[in-house]
């Protein structure tokens, strides 16, 4: 009897060391492409280049931070990505809590069939041209708005937080509120938004994170330099190995100054691991301070699937 | 419920009156769903017209199919939308198990503090930006510079050009896009499991169950539901993927597997101002989506009991 029990405990242990020990390489997997992106921003570029560079930095130094602190293109986009991300997530949020909100109140007429219409969207939409020619004709190009504007909400962030209305705000603390005389915009704001916190943090950091990596929107509305949002810019700084690239491919290997190339390339590949940190590094920091309320704000937002 | 319906429409106009305020507050989103998201389909008509930027949407004329069959019969048809769907389905096969696989081990781990860690990293690269990513691919296949050609060297080997070779395009994008979301999907199956009523554990190890077939016979089934919904979902995107990632990627050398339809009405589209023909392109992908979903929910809907609606 005793023995066997021992048995099974000793099954158990082989099972969790196996579990930790690929969970544990696995989670490596994920994080040194990162960690390495750390050390080689700190590293000589020669010795990035040639391989040394592996678990330490390499002859520490911080020459590309400081050139790339000096770039006032970089600094350009950090304003604009900066505003752009506060005024963005700030309509976004006001769109989907309110949105969301009214949404619960399905017994009222109209709301299902608005409902229905909303959430058709997530199937269905008219695309890029239909949607480009839109905003062109709204005059919004080279301004911020049409960075804002046409993702101003995402059906799907409004089921997530519904979802979470419904579950997590009990309907006696609602029914009181209107007996207290509580209008509905004041529930909203003085029951439901305080008891609602998790979700509110979820949804700041999924439309904050969209801003600061918005790429796409920018490329195609913007052409004014000075709207350049911070993807547009590294874009730009990190383009220039594509570029070589594709001499090479042209070249085909046909002794092209090879020392030249080299020397190029050596100068711009350490700049850009100190480009890809500083550009990354405020989502990164950001994420674990939010990610106890994320998890709860997305458990209990998509229980119903 | 009745009682409601049997009352005369005045009364109606009396309940939304009442309830003006939630109304407004609906109105912001209703303005923009009309305007941003039926806007476009409204413009969706250009697909049938011969758009002319002078004349508007409503002034151009119709030209019935034209587009349709222009692009149907075009030589490049055939290729960007078998390049489309072998990328988003070998995707889908490489990328689905794993995050519920994950899900199930992270489900497993007893400490705590361990789990937290794991989840932390692994969660990190969902958060970085398509521009980053797309630049760290470049940076690590490098031939000159890049690490895994410095590992290949050190084992002996040549340097691969990674980035212009068209046959290894497609397991780039993949396996990059496993990595940077992979801990991100996990999050659902991981919020279903906590949702197991532990009596159902409890009544496995009195029959003597290991903690295998408590995952195989407990777990697995309970992540049902979800995993047919991620998969429905994932099928609706079938000719989809990461617009924005593979745009970012392409290059002159790999275009004969890296241009898909969106990459493809892009260039045509904004590139070349061809609207009305790129238009008909998009409506002929949204359409495809659109009855993929329809299919895969119907078929879930009859086999299993789970579907979206």
């Amino acid at each position: 009897m005793q023995r066997e029990s021992n048995k099974r405990k000793k099954r158990v242990e082989v099972f969790d060391v196996v579990n930790i020990v690929i969970l544990f390489f696995f989670t490596l997997v994920i994080a040194y492409p990162l960690y390495f992106v750390l050390i080689a921003s700190v590293s000589a570029p020669t010795a990035v280049n040639s391989g040394q560079v592996w678990l330490w930095p390499v002859n520490a130094n911080f020459n590309g931070y400081s050139i790339v602190m000096q770039s006032a293109e970089i600094w350009r986009g950090y304003l604009v990505t900066a505003a752009l991300t506060v005024l963005g997530t700030l309509i976004n949020l006001a769109l989907t809590l309110t949105g969301a909100y009214a949404l619960t109140k399905t017994h009222l007429p109209g709301i299902r069939p608005i409902m229905f219409l909303f959430t058709f969207t997530m199937f269905f939409s008219g695309g890029l041209i239909p949607t480009y020619l839109l905003v062109s004709s709204l005059g919004m190009r080279d301004t911020i708005w049409a960075l804002i504007l046409p993702g101003a909400v995402s059906m799907y962030n409004i089921i997530l937080v519904r979802t979470f209305y419904r579950s997590s705000i009990p309907n006696e603390l609602l029914d009181a509120a209107v007996i207290d005389g509580c209008s509905e915009i004041k529930t909203l704001l003085r029951v439901v938004l305080p008891l609602s916190k998790p979700i509110v943090a979820t949804m700041a950091l999924f439309y904050g994170v969209g801003h600061w990596n918005q790429y796409f929107q920018a490329l195609i509305y913007i052409r004014d330099k000075n709207l350049y949002t911070l993807q547009l810019v590294i874009r730009n700084l990190l383009l220039e190995s594509k570029n070589l690239l594709n001499n090479l491919v042209q070249a085909g290997g046909m002794g092209m100054s090879q020392e030249y190339l080299s020397e190029v390339s050596q100068r711009a590949e350490t700049l850009k691991y100190a480009v890809i940190v500083v550009s990354t590094l405020p989502v990164l920091l950001v994420y674990p301070l939010l990610q106890k309320h994320l998890v709860r704000g997305i458990m209990i937002g998509s229980l119903k699937g | 419920m009745d009682q409601q319906n049997a009352k005369p429409k005045r009364s109606l106009l009396r309940i939304v009156l009442r309830n003006y305020q939630v109304y407004l507050l609906l109105l912001p989103c209703i303005i923009y769903f009309a305007l941003f998201c039926y806007g476009p389909m409204y413009g969706l008509q250009i697909a049938f017209k011969n758009y002319n930027t002078g004349l508007g949407i409503l002034g151009s004329e119709w030209a019935g199919l034209k587009w349709f069959q222009q692009f149907l019969s075009s030589g490049v048809f055939w290729g960007i939308f078998k390049n489309t769907l072998v990328l988003s389905v070998y995707t889908i096969i490489v990328g689905f198990p794993l995050p519920i696989i994950l899900a199930l081990m992270l489900n497993e781990v007893r400490s705590l503090r361990f789990k937290k860690i794991t989840q932390t990293i692994s969660y990190a690269p969902h958060f970085i930006s398509t521009v980053v990513i797309v630049s760290m691919i470049t940076l690590f296949l490098s031939p000159s510079s890049g690490v895994i050609n410095k590992i290949i060297e050190a084992f002996g080997g040549d340097a691969v050009y990674f980035m212009i070779k068209p046959k290894l395009f497609q397991h780039i994008y993949a396996f990059s896009g496993i990595w940077q979301h992979v801990g991100w999907s996990s999050i659902i199956y991981l919020a279903a499991l906590t949702g197991i009523d532990p009596t159902l554990y409890e009544a496995a190890q009195m029959d003597g169950a290991s903690r295998m077939r408590c995952i195989w016979h407990i777990n697995l089934p309970s992540l049902r539901p979800v995993i047919v919904i991620s998969l429905i979902l994932s099928a609706g995107g079938v000719l989809g993927g990461d617009f924005e990632k593979i745009l970012l990627m392409q290059n002159a050398s790999i275009m004969e597997t890296a241009d898909v339809i969106s990459t493809y009405v892009y260039r045509l589209g904004i590139g070349m101002s061809q609207f009305s023909l790129s238009s008909a392109i998009g409506v002929f992908n949204s359409v495809i989506n659109f009855i993929v979903l329809l299919l895969v929910n119907k078929i879930c809907r009859k086999v299993g009991d789970t579907s979206l609606w």
